[in-house]
């Protein structure tokens, strides 16, 4: 569990966040969604003990980050930015040292289990400098789960990996936030739309807006869109649409697609394929174009359209 | 404690794989064996031609040559100790760790002191030479008290290093730095001791050259012992409070 109240960090003059309140309970993934230098490491790195708010406070794991910074580093699993390994030292060697500044119980095992669930457990012995980027996201990674902390905060988690590491280090993640708390950080927005239950949008060291991904995009949504394909000339197909009834903003793509806008709530893509085909179109595709959670993090980083 | 030795014994394993640590080695145990050489052949020599000549000492072929080497050796093993951390983002790791400030900067500065320890044992093999070469044996006192003083002056040294490793994230800025602060306690505070007589008293007992020198006499002092461990707890006291001002920055 994490709940913050009113966080202000300031690096001399500069204000990095303002008055950031937030929660993320057990059982639940909260992304930190935000551009560069919208102050996302910053809010970690106070949650994680690394360094005190200027104002504010904040608890973790039930614990004051500022009164009981132990009682929270040990409970806080924590993946920085820059992956922080030691390259002279083996995958086993690092997590043994770390297993050991968190007197863990029985390290062996526990280690065996971080490696085998980010299936690192083959490199084991192997030096962490003769490791791809990949893998060393992996081993920074096992070591935050090291210890099977109660709160997960990570840092960009799947920054340079492979599009096949991503997947498995989100379905990883996806596994973890069903019991702890996980908050992430990411500037990936689909990464956001795809795991996290609930997303803080941060610009400028301010929450601009925190939602489910899904009625994010919702709320800021208008209109439906949808984008209509045929085989072959596609004259007079803007025209046909406009005859449509609730058809509104069409739009004729270069590639000869055809975009338009209706009503959400009434779906008319029955009477577009009917009415496409009886004109005598090859149709070939004809799909809704949701708004992206891109887009919505432009609209909102650009001015602050929809506030909590 | 016990995070004090993960820190140590993770930090005394590096300075195995480290160039700059087998320098230090091989400078120290090069220079007081042939200091060693040159003394039994000029025992040698005076005996020839029939002057009287001085025993050889263990405080002349290492205790001296090693504590000069220290002046350098001190900022270049602890230079990285904690700048490199900084540098390479891996004291975030450390700093969110259950591991106290303190801990940290006293299993770094232990880490060194294990390592020089490990190189003095070495060394040991020319004191126990020359006891047998020697009629009837060295200082046994002299020799240990020697070596006792010059682990405390190393000991002293790696903590102002460890401090200025503490305070700059740049390795070479720590390095001078505490080269700058130790050859100043060695060497230049010995100068006002001798032009102000006034204020010598002050200066001589911040001369750490004098403080060895006594404990070399065979006698260890308990203001020469003090003189040690407040260097010691001064420099890891700063390089505590050098770490905690980093994170309220």
């Amino acid at each position: 569990m994490i709940r913050a109240t009113g966080l202000t960090k300031d690096y001399g003059s500069r204000r990095a966040i303002e008055n950031l309140t937030f929660e993320a309970n057990q059982g639940e993934i909260v992304g930190f969604l935000g551009p560069n230098g919208a102050g996302k490491t910053t809010t970690m790195r106070i949650l994680t003990g690394f360094m005190p708010p200027t104002y504010g406070t904040a608890q973790v794991a039930g614990f004051d980050i500022i009164e009981e910074s132990m009682e929270v580093r040990r409970r806080v699993g924590y993946l920085p930015e820059t992956v922080p390994l030691y390259p002279d030292m083996t995958v086993y060697g690092y997590l043994k040292f770390m297993a050991d500044l968190r007197h863990l119980p029985n390290p062996d095992d526990m280690i065996d289990e971080a490696l085998e669930l980010v299936g690192m457990i083959e490199r084991a012995d192997g030096y962490i400098s003769n490791l791809s980027k990949g893998m060393r996201q992996r081993v920074g990674l096992a070591q935050a789960l090291l210890h099977k902390p109660e709160v997960l905060i990570l840092d960009e988690p799947t920054i340079g990996l492979d599009p096949a590491q991503v997947v498995e280090v989100r379905n990883i993640i996806r596994e973890i936030g069903k019991q702890r708390t996980v908050m992430l950080s990411t500037h990936i927005l689909s990464e956001a739309q795809q795991i996290c239950d609930r997303v803080l949008i941060l610009n400028r060291g301010h929450i601009v807006a925190e939602d489910t991904p899904e009625n994010l995009q919702a709320r800021l949504m208008g209109a439906e869109r949808a984008l209509l394909t045929v085989r072959g000339d596609s004259d007079g197909l803007a025209a046909l649409l406009a005859k449509v009834k609730g058809i509104k903003n069409i739009k004729s793509l270069p590639d000869g697609s055809v975009e338009f806008q209706f009503e959400p709530g009434m779906d008319i893509r029955p009477e577009v394929a009917r009415q496409t085909i009886q004109a005598g179109y090859d149709l070939l595709e004809l799909r809704l174009l949701g708004l992206s959670l891109e887009e919505i993090f432009l609209e909102l980083t650009r001015d602050s359209k929809i506030s909590r | 404690m016990r995070n004090v030795w993960t820190i140590a014994s993770r930090e005394y394993r590096h300075y195995f794989l480290s160039p700059v640590a087998y320098i230090v080695a091989f400078l120290i145990l090069m220079l007081s064996g042939i200091l060693f050489v040159f003394q039994i052949k000029s025992v040698q020599d005076a005996i020839y031609q029939g002057y009287p000549a001085n025993p050889p000492t263990a405080a002349n072929s290492v205790i001296y040559p090693t504590a000069f080497m220290m002046l350098f050796a001190a900022p270049a093993l602890t230079m990285r100790l904690l700048s490199e951390e900084q540098r390479s983002g891996t004291i975030e790791l450390l700093l969110t760790a259950p591991v106290k400030d303190w801990e940290l900067v006293v299993g770094k500065w232990l880490g060194a002191l294990l390592y020089m320890l490990t190189v003095f044992v070495i060394t040991l093999i020319i004191p126990i030479v020359l006891n047998r070469l020697v009629e009837p044996g060295i200082d046994v006192k002299a020799t240990l008290a020697g070596y006792i003083g010059l682990i405390l002056l190393t000991a002293a040294f790696l903590a102002i290093g460890t401090a200025f490793s503490s305070m700059f994230p740049n390795q070479f800025a720590a390095f001078f730095a505490t080269l700058i602060v130790i050859v100043i306690l060695w060497w230049v505070v010995g100068w006002p001791a001798n032009l102000i007589q006034s204020a010598s008293g002050f200066f001589t007992y911040l001369h750490a050259y004098a403080h060895l020198n006594s404990m070399l006499q065979g006698s260890i002092a308990l203001k020469d012992l003090v003189y040690f461990l407040s260097l010691i707890m001064t420099g890891l006291f700063v390089g505590t409070v050098a770490i905690e001002i980093r994170r309220w920055q």
